[in-house]
């Protein structure tokens, strides 16, 4: 995987993952475009598209696309999958996810993320090791009362 | 005491808060500076809180880059909360184009070798995020270690940090190989596809890793065999299928050790053709992975019948009823249409369906593959299909639709009128949008037929008078009425309707396209051209042709008006040569020599100006040449500057036909009559083919102020003379010095007797009737000798 997205349905941005090299004002130009494509595509379209020499996978959940950009030889059927999966992931974290959990805990998001993918491939497949991952590195988090006491 | 800063969640709901750009710009704005004193200030306290609140500004699209070596200390910190939003700001504000990224190495250098695991977790997230090639050479040795280190958490990470470490620094495919056939005795899933994807990289990357893993090819299959068979373990299932993502990590690490190999293909053959036939297919899950053994099955040395059973796969997959997987079937299917023609061609009724798709990515892949499919036994069918599918498609599948329709009619087209029929029926439909050649090879693939000339005028005239808006179609049935007016006016063809057409009608049609001003350029030439021509094949006098001819000869259009001098100068002057030069043209080369006189489009152009033949271009100039001499001497209309051999000018190809030579030295014109005004002028040409023939062009003018009407000229020779008299262009010549009447004489005279004539004239002037008779004596000698 090049990169993966999340944005709502007026085109804000809520997550972005980038597995290559580029300068700032590439990933903003590459993101005002692909949202663009895939916000005008209709309901009733296809999750794959062809765009540069990118394939890309999208998928909706309730205000949140999910976009990914894969390579030629990447198969695009289990795309969904990963996209699937991580929601699940989400989902089982946060209790019922939706995009307001993903906007004001945006730092958790990616520490999921970063539990299921790791260099834009798949580490890990179990949602129980995943899930497991996180809750034990949001113990390690110092809490916030510990903070302020040694101030 | 300084207030205490804003929590991550209070900044976020107060940017959500604003209520316009400037508004959610001003609150950031602020916030950016409290967060830069902070950092100035060095509170480690709240650092974390800082950066945090600096990245999600960062997403909203807000400068953040000083923030990046705030990352630094955060990751060089001791706290946990400190390392892991250290990290995330590293991977989001850092990379390898920032000289400071170097700086996070020693760092993680540490944490990879003395941190906890969810240390060593962040550390090779990190790593395997943002690492560049330095970076990944300095903590190679690192990352080797940890692959050998217990805990199944860390280790599945170092094998990913390794594979990007390899796509950085390909030699460090030598540290990294050594470790993977052992790692493949793993039970643990997450490390298994690590590796698998290890081993992927190294293989894709050097002919020698491909060699060596070839011999993991059994392991592999077993690995395999073992997930499909012995039930699921609902950790790793999706939809009942278990750990499709191993499954189609698996496949595909097969597909690249068992292509161009026939001892791993055959090892691998059985569980194939085992996983294709068990996975369960109800959910995408199962899809995703019977689509990739799909493409490992194709891609290798497989036995027949398991290339046949994956053709097979996808045949279904076009019917489901999920759009993502028809999409894909469509893709894979067009990648197989060459090497598995036979296989394919078994699912064409479902790929024509899926014509109908809403989608158009959908549509255009099933468009391309329906085309592929296409062969001599199925054309008229899939034809109808096609077409049908043309007229409803969507616009920007048109020109593609129509263009493949034409080269498949050209390839299998079962006979000629069908596939005249075909190309009719696309530049009625879609003629807009069909390529520039299409013109061409459809005047060339009628002027072929000549079984079907009366058919195809009949159709396209037919076509014409319904709709004169679609270009091509106009250029071709203009040409074709042209071509076989005379066909057209004959009213019999059994193979359509009869059609009583009179010439009126035709000349009103082609004039028409002449002035609608949905013609192009080009196509105003071709009418122009198909008038002149029917001025020798309709019965009619010329009156009308020759006035539109003369109304163009001022047109703005310098083609058009350079086509108009010629056509009036030959009615005038050349007239017994008008027939000769309008005759039926011949079957022109395929080949580019001489396509087609009207080829307009410049690509044509290049091509018909290499390929004019080289002997006929100096006949071509020494007739201009004569051109010009005459048009010199009588003081005519602006003649444009002379010619050269280039498609444009129409003249020099209608006069490079091989029935129009170029004359010998000009005879003198001969004046024989003149009454108040009405005169009449003999010109003569000798044909040098044919030293017998003798053409006198008999030229009537009127200088007076009264108009001449029901002009007759009757002619007699002697005996040892034959004479033959053609129609003349008319019987009115207007006052002072309206259009002239033409009239051309063939005389034979074979016996090279001295030529006489006996000639008749009657006419209307100012408002008596003139009969005058009289003999011409004096023609030139070289008239005759």
């Amino acid at each position: 995987m090049q990169f993966m997205l999340l944005f709502s349905r007026q085109g804000k941005l809520r997550l972005q993952k980038w597995y290559v090299p580029l300068s700032d004002k590439e990933k903003k130009k590459i993101t005002r475009e692909l949202v663009q494509t895939v916000l005008a595509r209709k309901p009733k379209m296809c999750s794959f598209l062809e765009w540069r020499d990118l394939k890309i996978v999208y998928k909706r959940y309730a205000s949140l696309y999910f976009c990914c950009a894969i390579e030629d030889q990447d198969n695009e059927l289990i795309t969904l999958e990963i996209i699937h999966r991580y929601v699940e992931l989400l989902d089982k974290y946060f209790g019922s996810v939706c995009e307001l959990d993903i906007i004001f805990n945006f730092e958790k998001a990616y520490f999921i993320l970063d539990e299921f993918l790791l260099g834009g491939e798949v580490q890990e497949t179990s949602k129980k090791n995943v899930l497991k991952a996180i809750e034990q590195a949001d113990l390690l988090q110092e809490p916030w009362m510990h903070s302020v006491l040694r101030e | 005491m300084v207030a205490p800063s804003l929590k991550l969640q209070d900044l976020i709901e107060e940017i959500r808060g604003a209520k316009t750009q400037a508004q959610e710009r001003e609150v950031i704005q602020k916030e950016c500076a409290h967060i830069r004193a902070s950092f100035r200030d060095g509170d480690p306290v709240h650092r974390h809180r800082q950066l945090a609140k600096l990245l999600y500004v960062h997403m909203l699209g807000y400068p953040a880059h000083f923030g990046q070596m705030e990352c630094l200390k955060l990751i060089a910190s001791s706290r946990f909360t400190d390392k892991r939003v250290g990290y995330l700001g590293a991977m989001l504000l850092l990379d390898e184009r920032h000289d400071a990224h170097l700086l996070i190495t020693n760092s993680i250098k540490n944490d990879l070798s003395q941190g906890i695991q969810p240390v060593q977790g962040l550390a090779l997230c990190t790593l395997s995020t943002m690492g560049s090639a330095e970076m990944c050479r300095d903590l190679a040795p690192e990352v080797e270690k940890l692959l050998l280190q217990p805990s199944p958490y860390v280790r599945k990470k170092a094998i990913l940090t390794a594979v990007h470490m390899i796509r950085k620094v390909p030699e460090l495919s030598s540290v990294f190989l050594p470790p993977c056939v052992h790692l493949l005795h793993e039970r643990h899933h997450g490390i298994l596809l690590g590796t698998i994807t290890l081993i992927t990289e190294l293989c894709e990357r050097s002919p020698a890793a491909l060699r060596h893993f070839r011999k993991v090819v059994p392991q592999l299959v077993q690995i395999l065999r073992t997930l499909v068979t012995t039930g699921y373990s609902t950790e790793h299932s999706i939809s009942g299928v278990s750990d499709p993502f191993l499954q189609v990590q698996i496949l595909r690490l097969l597909r690249i050790l068992g292509r161009n190999h026939e001892e791993s293909s055959e090892t691998m053959n059985d569980l194939l053709a085992q996983v294709a036939t068990n996975t369960d297919t109800s959910r995408n899950a199962g899809n995703a992975v019977l689509f990739e053994t799909v493409l490992t099955i194709m891609d290798i040395r497989s036995a027949a019948g398991l290339r046949v059973l994956a053709v097979n796969i996808l045949g279904r997959f076009l019917l489901n009823s999920d759009r993502n997987i028809r999409y894909v079937a469509l893709t894979s299917l067009l990648r197989l249409v060459q090497s598995d023609h036979s296989a394919v061609q078994r699912h064409r009724p479902t790929v024509v369906d899926c014509l109908q798709e809403t989608d158009a990515s959908l549509s255009r892949r099933a468009l391309e593959l329906s085309l592929a499919l296409v062969n001599s036994s199925n054309v008229r069918a899939m034809m109808q299909e096609l077409q049908a599918f043309l007229e409803s498609c969507p616009p920007d599948l048109r020109a593609d639709c129509a263009s493949g329709i034409l080269l498949a009619a050209e390839r299998f087209a079962p006979t000629k009128r069908w596939h005249i029929d075909t190309i009719l029926h696309v530049l009625t439909t879609a003629g807009t949008h069909v390529r520039d050649d299409a013109v061409a090879n459809l005047t060339q693939l009628i002027g072929g037929a000549q079984e079907l000339h009366a058919y195809s005028v009949r159709r396209l005239y037919n076509a014409l008078a319904e709709d004169i808006s679609q270009q091509p179609l106009v250029q071709v049935a203009a040409w074709c009425i042209g071509e076989y007016g005379d066909l057209l006016l004959e009213g019999n063809c059994e193979e359509i309707e009869p059609l009583q057409v009179d010439e009126e009608e035709v000349l009103a049609l082609l004039e028409k396209v002449l002035q609608s001003h949905m013609s192009l350029p080009a196509t105003r030439g071709y009418a122009l051209t198909a008038l002149m021509k029917l001025s020798t094949r309709l019965q009619g006098d010329n009156n009308r042709i020759r006035q539109v001819v003369s109304i163009y000869k001022s047109c703005l259009d310098v083609e058009l008006q350079q086509r108009a001098v010629e056509y009036d100068t030959l009615f005038r002057k050349y007239d017994h040569m008008r027939a000769a030069i309008l005759e039926k043209m011949p079957l022109v080369e395929r080949d580019g020599a001489q396509a087609d006189e009207e080829a307009k489009e410049s690509k044509a152009a290049a091509q018909l100006s290499e390929a004019v033949p080289a002997p006929t271009e100096p006949q071509a100039s020494q007739l201009l040449d004569l051109l010009d001499l005459l048009d010199g001497a009588s003081g005519d209309a602006q003649h444009p500057p002379p010619l050269d051999p280039s498609p444009g000018g129409a003249l020099v190809y209608l006069l490079d036909l091989p029935c129009a030579p170029p004359p010998p030295a000009p005879i003198p014109d001969l004046k024989v009559f003149e009454r108040e005004g009405v005169q009449l002028n003999l010109s003569f040409i000798r044909p040098p083919e044919n030293p017998a023939l003798l053409l006198i062009t008999a030229t009537a003018t009127n200088s007076s102020e009264g108009d001449v009407t029901d002009f007759i000229c009757q002619a007699a020779v002697p005996k040892s003379l034959q004479l033959q008299m053609q129609a003349p262009s008319g019987n009115t010549v207007p006052a002072r010095g309206g259009l002239p009447i033409t009239q051309l004489f063939r005389i034979l005279n074979p016996n090279k007797a001295p030529v006489r004539l006996k000639l008749r004239l009657t006419y209307n002037h100012f408002h008596q009737s003139v009969q005058e008779i009289f003999e011409v004596n004096n023609l030139p000698v070289e008239s005759w000798q």
